[in-house]
């Protein structure tokens, strides 16, 4: 077994990196795979609220790193599916404790064991986010269908590309095709044109998922949510399975040519 | 796992200075990025009547260098009006960053048949640069010739050019043509809607977004900055 290594970032904060993480990881996992988690966000730690596990952190990434503890030692155990681990950020230090090597390090250590290793990046381009993508195989970007959330997503595509990680794969959240028909807010196709990568997936926006987040239960459990709909699609086209961009209005022209363009492979 | 071996110090890298042909050829030695850089600056701004104009080969050895540290570094070196024109490396991924940046890899070979043709055989032209790639966000280039962009510009990006500025593409940054002050430069893409367009010291903010995918081009005319369709004219414009 090889682990995929997959980094989640966006450069702008708040656009759903780390809920879509939790919620790829728990659909991946679900689907047979064997999954580990990695926050990368060190200092502002957030995966295991959202994934729920927050009171069983004993050991963080920065003592496997820093020889404290084994890298099994870090893993938390997902208490609803057996085949899911988080490694949590320290709470306690700051993006330098870790380096672009010792994440390196750390995937190549895990490869082995697992089919995917997620990445969560913090926001921004700096340190924390060389660490996050330092050993990606595949880098998803997320952006929202915002000018400035956008702008953010391309900084961070050209990053990528100069690292030699691209082409990165984009992920678009919280879409709003009420929004988009009244000509309010930005359209997948404008944002693909702009940011010209391959787009993995779209996720309408969703109440469900601020519940779920609250609860530490992802969205992506819950059969009845689009948006866990939307991340479970994403984990299976992860998986090399083509499925169609799920049509949130039946009668939705635009959602109709979205997946057109998907089918085309995003251009 | 190997555990990563610390960087030789205390060795004083050396860099080397040949003239060849039209251009300089620089070798430096091995050692930390940060600082061969440094020691490459400080003798330019040391001799800097010497570099000025100079058109630069660099050898780097074995170092390993992504698109972002070669191109600050042709930034700074054009800041010192010093191009960079090649760069010639060990390193297949230096040697890919550098075709990424439009830069040779290697030296011409000294053919007999080319060195010996008369100059004036030699087409006239004026010196530029292209790139071959989309310039996103974050991306700065300045040249004192032209700027020739084979992809997008797009919002966040920025051309600063001493002469003209072409851009396969659709523009939709920052591009400034003329900057030392030519009013006659001129801006041509395959879809105008820059942020801001400035020609010497005419600036021209854009109305929005690109509503018609047609070729165009803005020039200075009585004071003000015209973007105007661009339409083929026997003989040129």
């Amino acid at each position: 077994m090889t682990a995929k290594v997959i980094t989640i970032t966006s450069g702008k904060g708040g656009v759903g990196k780390t809920t879509t993480t939790a919620n790829l990881a728990v659909a991946l996992a679900n689907g047979g795979g064997k999954v580990v988690c990695i926050d990368g966000d060190i200092g502002l730690r957030n995966l295991d609220v959202v994934l729920g596990l927050e009171n069983r952190i004993v050991y963080d990434i920065v003592d496997a790193v820093e020889g404290r503890c084994r890298v099994r030692q870090a893993m938390i155990r997902d208490k609803r599916l057996s085949e899911l681990y988080l490694i949590p950020a320290a709470q306690t230090r700051d993006k330098t404790a870790i380096s672009p090597s010792d994440m390196v390090r750390l995937c190549n250590e895990l490869r082995p064991d697992f089919d995917w290793i997620l990445i969560d990046s913090p926001a921004g381009i700096e340190r924390g986010f060389r660490n996050a993508i330092a050993p990606a195989d595949l880098v998803l970007v997320v952006t929202n269908p915002e000018v400035s959330a956008v702008r953010d997503a391309d900084r961070i595509i050209g990053l990528i590309e100069a690292e030699e990680k691209g082409p990165a794969r984009l992920i678009i959240n919280r879409i709003n095709p009420a929004l988009i028909k009244r000509g309010d807010m930005l359209a997948s196709e404008d944002v693909l044109e702009l940011l010209a990568v391959e787009l993995l997936g779209i996720v309408p926006e969703d109440e469900s998922v601020i519940v779920s987040t609250n609860r530490g239960q992802p969205v992506a459990l819950d059969s009845k949510s689009r948006a866990g709909m939307a991340f479970q699609n994403i984990a299976r086209r992860l998986n090399g399975e083509s499925v169609p961009l799920m049509s949130l209005e039946d009668k939705d022209g635009f959602f109709n040519k979205l997946s057109k363009m998907l089918r085309s492979g995003g251009e | 796992m190997q555990p990563i071996e610390p960087k030789v110090s205390g060795m004083v890298p050396a860099i080397q200075i040949k003239g060849i042909r039209d251009s300089l050829l620089i070798s430096l030695g091995e050692g930390e990025w940060s600082e061969l850089q440094n020691i490459l600056l400080c003798q330019i701004d040391e001799q800097s009547s010497f570099f000025r104009g100079a058109r630069l080969a660099l050898d780097v050895g074995n170092t390993v260098l992504h698109a972002v540290e070669m191109s600050a570094l042709r930034d700074k070196l054009s800041d010192r009006e010093v191009s960079l024109w090649a760069v010639l490396s060990n390193s297949p991924t230096t040697e890919k960053t550098a075709q990424m940046l439009g830069l040779a890899t290697r030296l011409p070979s000294s053919r007999p048949e080319r060195s010996s043709r008369p100059v004036e055989n030699d087409l006239p032209g004026e010196q530029a640069i292209m790139v071959r790639k989309t310039l996103r966000s974050g991306v700065k280039i300045s040249y004192p010739g032209h700027v020739i962009v084979f992809g997008d510009v797009n919002p966040g990006a920025e051309i600063v050019a001493g002469g003209n500025v072409l851009v396969w593409g659709r523009l939709r940054g920052v591009v400034h043509a003329g900057a030392e002050g030519d009013e006659k430069a001129v801006v041509a893409a395959l879809a105008i809607a820059p942020t801001q367009l400035r020609i010497a010291g005419i600036a021209a903010l854009s109305e929005g977004s690109i509503a018609k995918q047609q070729p165009e081009i803005a020039h200075v005319l009585d004071g003000q900055v015209i973007i105007e369709p661009w339409v083929y004219k026997e003989g040129g414009r």
